[in-house]
């Protein structure tokens, strides 16, 4: 674990207990999902650690119960995007012409409407489930991730070390998985970090406007949606995905920040 | 023909390419797609007979690419259609919507841009030392909670803790600008906080790029006042990636407010769409998304209009 | 005796260092330097990259570039110390006594903003001269300069002119307010040599009509030589050497300063006649999606075993010419003879042997090597690709490329960013190597390494030669160079080749118009050669 900075190992410990926490759902929440098992927004108590919701269900068990369907859908979401993108925008930087001109069109179009508007478009007329809603975010994004690693290889394509191979005689696909891949790989990771925030904040909206996650199972941003009410009567429980999700979204940034930061002095520079 | 006069004219042909493409992709995207608009408007119980009867009302028996150029026919005429649910002519009841959407935009704008210019110059200024570092930890925090959340943080807060402001932005045509503005207090603050990060951010980079090009030493060097430096040199090369900046951030403004008006239920055009999704309106959705695409790519061939118009390389051909 | 306009002693510069992944820490970047400069003099600073001659130069208006600390010594400029002079007093000394010209004018001047604007702004803030006296200063000092219509040049943008004419607008900024001192710092660097000799004569002239003081700093001694009246030579931050032009280039004191004097002079022999192991045949060759020739019909041959050195200067197609021979770009008409067979214009058409027999090295190392890859896997690459060489074979393999390019055991399991720049391109040459080569484009190969590293990639080129019997296409645009290692040499300009033969035949008079204007052109380690060629033009221009 030697040197990394105090904020990224910050942020690795934040982001590790996130994932475990989704991953172990099951384990760790006092009470079923739907369970109710209290009265109407009880205030928190040995029993209920962060109090109960709306309908009486225990809101800890709800947060974490919520934050493995986001993570969830957010992980595949992000994975879709990348996979997606990644190899569409690898593909257009290393052949180039006309497959490249489509591809980039194609993109420039998707991104002349704003991903919330697009996936309200498309919400409007598909059915709302959870492959529906990674599907849809997922390919929205990707458009984004296309951008960058297409950047990313058409900078690398153009090295000196890109063409030696080339004139050495290497096929196309060593060329991208042995010269390109390798030096792409961290601005990547560090995006990866970046979308998968993007995706939490995406899913959260979308299902705060009932437009994502359908009830009752339960999300962060559906957690809001159910106990918005309470909040004029001073009842912050609709606030507690707030922490969760700024915690994790700032988490994953400094990770990224430091991945990024890694590559970075690592790339040229005279050294020894 | 004057070669940036030539630019800016190709720069709004492909705007408008782009806008007519996007509105193929709306159009494509509420149609081609499965799910059947007249199976979603009368439900599963609904006869044979009834859903052929609605989708002939509603052309769904014509070919995809009739009902497009009817439907941009239309649109080209200022008529956007019928809402399914009510029957109401879509254009009559967006009008209102549109003006309050863009009021409370105009008003967000007007507190961020040069907030976030002004917080971007003093990191500039204390680049490295602790104003920076605080201004940019607090950005940091604002763009990592999603708007709505920002929302009801500031209802519970502003209007139920400490009660300063409303917490519902209900606004209409007979109160006075004051009485409008105090209702919308609240929707601009969160609006402002979810731009301010990343135009702040952004507009940092942009002077600093500029305060570090080699022409800056050179100023510096001619014994200039650290004032002339900044006005004359770096002024100067400093607009076009900011106002670059402002334009992307003002484009960014537009979908956030979406969510804000849902939070504050606000009578603009987020809500208006995000009503017509759940009620699974489509003629509604492919009007309101037009309109937001359309001020979208607006937006973004205004920056690009803009640099292009300050850029000396470009104003003074060789 | 009145005291010099500028002293120096005992200047001590720091700076702080942030290596990645470790603690920032102070690290001296200039030590224990002292000199003094009269009015109406010039100071050569000469050194190679990192050996501080930039920051003493800068040193001398009390300014340091991006966190650099004038931490000790004293700077008397005008019989006071401006080391610590707070920012009001440095402000009014900046651009009223001393004034700098930048190495890359083009980066230097305000791209919005006209360049009389510019160059008077100084003059008009500091109250020096009325607007009008200013204007009227910076026209006589462009025509003085040489540049083409002083009186509307000034109305330009910086965009609209050249380099080489913006780096003597440049000059007349710096001249314009009548200061005591100017600093150019690498001012001709950026240039094409035969644009280098018009700016240098023009600065050179400019200095002795308005009398003032300069440092001039480079890396090329050459140039320093014609234009200072002492010089110092700088290491690593220290002085290596201080004395008059004329000692240091004729009678140099120290091992380092020898060494700088005597760079390029390899004595290389032409070899004689051979079999040609590559034949370029009317090559004729464009861009795609472009309406002209970048080559126009190239005739050249290379004997196995040679050097053929292509000469040009920026724009000439000599970097194009070897896109073609090694195929990514196909020629549009012509053949290429390579070993005894065609050449396919196509890469992709190529056999294996074709593409193993032909290898290339670049003139920046730092991106012809994958930085995520050890040097092992550089080298060894090829020797798995072309020999099939694997594991225990191949490091053996590689370790031998390794001795043979004198580096050592400990290189093989390094990176690339661990290296210094000599070393990368010893790689690089091992890599092509590897291959077992016929021949070896070198394309710069040399251009961005200090002059005595230089040195050692060209003797070390000739060397392997020798053992490898290797062929060598040496692009370059220095005639030092070419002078050092060719066998035949073709000149070209403007897409085609203007000269060629024999490296005697070619450096021999009679000359071609651009061979003369090109090989007049390159600073000789002489003084007074800069005004013997002036002379020399001015006497052609008027008997034409």
């Amino acid at each position: 674990m030697r040197g990394i900075p105090i904020s990224a190992l910050i942020g690795l410990v934040f982001t590790t207990a996130y994932f475990l926490a989704a991953i172990l759902a099951d384990l760790l929440a006092p009470y079923g999902m739907a369970e109710v098992v209290g009265g109407v927004w009880e205030p928190s108590s040995a029993e209920h650690w962060l109090g109960t919701d709306g309908i009486g269900r225990d809101l800890l068990s709800r947060m974490i119960y919520g934050g493995r369907t986001t993570i969830l859908v957010a992980t595949a979401a992000t994975l879709l995007s990348f996979t997606l993108g990644s190899v569409l925008g690898f593909l257009a930087a290393v052949r180039g012409g006309w497959v490249d001109q489509l591809l980039s069109r194609l993109v420039d179009l998707m991104m002349s409407i704003p991903s919330l508007i697009s996936a309200l478009v498309v919400l409007s007329v598909m059915p709302v489930t959870l492959p529906v809603l990674i599907l849809v975010m997922g390919i929205l994004d990707a458009t984004r991730v296309f951008r960058l690693s297409r950047a990313v290889a058409v900078d690398i394509a153009v090295m000196d070390y890109v063409e030696a191979a080339r004139l050495r005689g290497e096929r196309q696909g060593w060329i991208i998985a042995r010269e390109i891949l390798p030096n792409a790989l961290s601005p990547l990771v560090a995006e990866m970090g970046l979308r998968f925030i993007f995706m939490v904040l995406f899913i959260s909206t979308l299902s705060f406007l009932g437009l994502g996650v359908q009830p009752p199972l339960a999300d962060w941003g559906g957690i809001v949606k159910e106990n918005k009410d309470g909040i004029v009567y001073g009842i912050p429980a609709a606030l507690i995905p707030a922490v969760a999700i700024a915690t994790l979204a700032i988490s994953v940034n400094l990770v990224a920040d430091w991945v990024l930061n890694r590559t970075t002095s690592l790339k040229g520079g005279r050294g020894g | 023909m004057n070669p940036i006069l030539k630019l800016l004219v190709q720069r709004i042909a492909l705007g408008l390419v782009l806008l007519f493409a996007a509105s193929v992709l709306i159009f494509v995207g509420t149609t081609i797609l499965p799910g059947d608009v007249a199976q979603n408007i009368l439900g599963q119980g609904a006869t044979p007979q009834a859903l052929e009867n609605l989708r002939a009302q509603l052309g769904l028996n014509d070919p995809a690419y009739v009902r497009y150029f009817n439907w941009l026919g239309g649109v080209l005429q200022g008529d956007l259609g019928t809402a399914l649910t009510n029957g109401q002519d879509i254009a009559t009841s967006m009008g209102g919507r549109l003006w309050n959407t863009l009021f409370l935009a105009f008003w967000a704008a007007v507190v961020s841009v040069p907030l976030a210019i002004l917080l971007g110059l003093i990191a500039v200024r204390y680049r490295d030392r602790w104003p920076d570092k605080v201004i940019s930890t607090i950005t940091l925090a604002t763009v990592s909670v999603p708007e709505f959340l920002l929302g009801y943080i500031a209802i519970f807060l502003l209007s139920v803790t400490f009660p300063i402001a409303p917490s519902l932005a209900m606004i209409n045509d007979s109160m006075s600008l004051g009485a409008k503005l105090q209702a919308i207090s609240l929707p601009v603050l969160v609006l402002v906080l979810t731009v301010l990060g990343h135009m702040m951010r952004m507009t940092r980079a942009a002077i600093l790029n500029v305060m570090q090009s080699a022409y800056i030493e050179t100023a510096e060097l001619k014994g200039l006042r650290p004032f002339t430096v900044i006005a004359r040199h770096a002024l100067p090369n400093a607009i076009a990636p900011v106002v670059n900046v402002v334009m992307l951030n003002m484009a960014y403004l537009v979908v956030g407010v979406v969510v804000v008006e849902v939070v504050f239920v606000y009578p603009g055009m987020g809500q208006y769409l995000v009503d017509h999704v759940a009620k699974r309106d489509v003629p509604v959705v492919q009007a309101c998304g037009l309109v937001f695409a359309a001020v979208y790519i607006s937006m973004n061939i205004l920056a690009d209009v803009i640099s292009i118009l300050t850029n000396p390389r470009l104003r003074h051909p060789k | 005796m009145a005291e010099p306009l500028l002293t120096i002693e005992g200047l001590r510069i720091e700076a702080t260092a942030y290596p990645p992944g470790e603690p920032p820490r102070d690290v001296v970047l200039v030590e224990d330097v002292s000199f003094a400069l009269e009015k109406g003099k010039v100071l050569g600073l000469i050194g190679e990259s990192g050996a501080g001659k930039s920051t003493i130069g800068l040193s001398s208006m009390a300014y340091g570039r991006g966190g650099v600390r004038l931490t000790g010594g004293a700077i008397r400029l005008n019989g006071r110390d401006i080391r610590l002079a707070g920012s009001s007093d440095l402000r009014k000394l900046r651009g009223r006594e001393v004034t700098y010209v930048a190495q890359s004018a083009a980066a230097a001047f305000n791209p919005a903003l006209r360049l009389m604007d510019q160059v008077i702004e100084t003059s008009l803030r500091h109250g020096i001269l009325s607007k009008e006296a200013a204007e009227k200063r910076a026209i006589s000092l462009f025509r003085k300069l040489g540049l083409p219509n002083p009186e509307s040049i000034g109305r330009r943008y910086p965009h609209q002119v050249s380099g080489g004419q913006l780096q003597r607008v440049m000059t007349a900024m710096a001249l314009c307010p009548k200061p005591d001192l100017v600093i150019f710092d690498e001012p001709t660097t950026a240039l094409d040599v035969t644009t280098q000799i018009e700016v240098l004569a023009a600065i050179k002239e400019a200095i002795a009509d308005t009398g003032v003081a300069a440092l001039y700093i480079t890396h090329d001694l050459a140039v320093v030589a014609q234009v200072a009246d002492a010089i110092m030579v700088l290491r690593a931050g220290k002085k290596v050497e201080y004395g008059t032009t004329q000692q240091i280039i004729e009678t140099p004191r120290e091992d380092y300063t020898r060494a700088l004097v005597s760079v390029r002079s390899i004595d290389h022999k032409e070899k004689a006649e051979a079999e040609l192991v590559l034949s370029v045949r009317n090559v004729t060759a464009r861009y795609r999606g472009t309406n002209f020739d970048v080559l126009k019909n190239i005739n050249v041959d290379l004997p196995a075993g040679q050097t053929l050195a292509v000469v040009g200067e920026s724009g000439s197609g000599k970097s194009t010419l070897a896109r073609v021979i090694t195929g990514l770009l196909p020629a549009s008409r012509g053949e290429i003879n390579f070993a005894g067979r065609v050449l396919s214009p196509e890469l992709r058409a190529r056999s294996k042997d074709d593409l193993r027999e032909l290898q290339m090295i670049y003139q920046m190392a730092d991106t012809a090597m994958n930085p995520r890859q050890t040097v092992g896997t550089i080298i060894g690459r090829p020797l798995e690709f072309y020999f099939g060489l694997k594991g225990e074979a191949r490091r053996k393999r590689v370790q031998e490329l390794l001795d043979q390019i004198e580096m050592g055991s400990g290189y093989i399991d390094r990176y690339p960013a661990e290296l210094s720049g000599g070393q990368k391109q010893r790689v690089c040459i091992a890599r092509a190597l590897a291959a077992k080569p016929k021949l070896i484009i070198c394309d710069e190969v040399t251009s961005a390494l200090d002059p005595l590293v230089a040195d050692g990639i060209l003797k070390l080129l000739l060397e392997l030669q020798a053992q490898e019997h290797v062929a060598y296409l040496f692009i370059t645009h220095d005639l030092a160079t070419v002078r050092a290692i060719a066998d035949r040499i073709a000149v070209m300009y403007r897409g085609e080749v203007v000269r060629y033969g024999t490296k005697t035949d070619v450096l021999s008079p009679p000359f071609d118009d651009y061979t003369d204007l090109l090989l007049s052109s390159v600073p000789e380690m002489k003084l007074g050669w800069l005004e013997k060629v002036i002379e020399t033009r001015s006497m052609e221009a008027a008997g034409n």
